[in-house]
């Protein structure tokens, strides 16, 4: 999982609907209010020792953890336009989400 | 000042050192040096860094792209210490750090962090209202200045480069450094001249 980096500077990604913690006793350092949200890679920043295992004592392998650029009125409904949150993610957080509404559509009629 | 240590917690600390001394972890010379690098770390080693990067660009260049070589550069032990990443203020951006998760801070160059830091007060406002919480704190930015809440949670640890504000043209690195404070470099305030 220390492979290279699945995301580039620019990527629109959209983080993981998750919520391990219904499920049972973790520790991730996905903040709640990012989950299932867009966002734009801005780059990667290493690969870190995962630390959902690492809290348990288990073996830990790297995952790459980016800087993840998030809108800040989408996020809250409040908020000046243009103002933002960046916020470390680690790569298994994240998908792939099209650019923009054009591509979304134009990949649905693909 | 906090309640003394009691003697079972003391007995568990010993059971616990001794247990990390036997399987080759840590000794307690390290635990020892590393309690008084943390106890010598200070805002003022982040603000002199912060004057250093004002005045020469090559050094401004490395804080930017590598704050760990940067801050060993000016004699910090960064051994064990998490990834320095230091963010820059321009006229079009301003940077506020917060850990809403915990409290991450870079302390090998800043210090122990402020009781305000670790407030829930702060970590769950400053991420939602940033422009309300600096107007609490004096800093009233133009809406034409992007404001960006850096989340600190997880590996790395980050620092503000504020701007060099005007008025100080030909200050040597001592007397800039002397504006920094602790507040400027998480991004809750900004240097001033006078």
């Amino acid at each position: 999982m220390s492979d290279a980096p699945r995301f580039a500077p620019g990527a629109a990604v959209r983080v993981k609907d998750d919520w391990p913690e219904r499920r049972g006793p973790c520790h991730i350092r996905t903040p709640h209010y990012i989950r299932g949200r867009r966002g734009t890679v801005v780059r990667p920043l290493g690969a870190f020792a995962n630390p959902e295992d690492l809290a348990f004592a288990r073996p830990a392998p790297k995952r790459t953890l980016y800087h993840v650029l998030f809108e800040q009125e989408p996020l809250w409904h409040e908020g000046r336009p243009g103002d933002t949150v960046m916020v470390e993610v680690f790569e298994h957080w994240l998908e792939p989400v099209p650019a923009t509404p054009v591509a979304a559509a134009a990949q649905e009629e693909a | 000042m906090a309640a003394p240590p009691r003697p079972e917690s003391l007995a568990l600390l010993d059971r616990l050192m001794a247990a990390l001394e036997a399987r080759g972890i840590v000794t307690e010379a390290e635990i020892a040096e590393r309690q008084a690098n943390t106890d010598k770390a200070s805002p003022e080693t982040g603000a002199r860094m912060v004057a250093r990067a004002w005045t020469d660009p090559a050094y401004r260049a490395l804080l930017l792209s590598d704050g760990t070589a940067a801050a060993e550069r000016m004699g910090v032990s960064m051994a064990g210490a998490p990834p320095l990443g230091v963010l820059e203020n321009t006229p079009a951006r301003h940077h506020l750090v917060v850990c809403t998760l915990c409290s991450c801070y870079p302390r090998a160059v800043l210090g122990y962090p402020p009781g305000w830091y670790k407030s829930f007060a702060y970590r769950s406002r400053a991420v939602r209202e940033p422009r309300a919480v600096l107007a609490e704190w004096g800093l009233n930015l133009p809406d034409s200045v992007e404001v960006r809440v850096v989340d600190s949670t997880a590996d790395y640890r980050w620092m503000v480069l504020p701007m060099r504000p005007a008025g100080t043209e030909g200050w040597d690195e001592a007397r800039l450094a002397s504006i920094v404070t602790r507040d400027a470099l998480v991004g809750v305030a900004v240097p001033k001249a006078g």
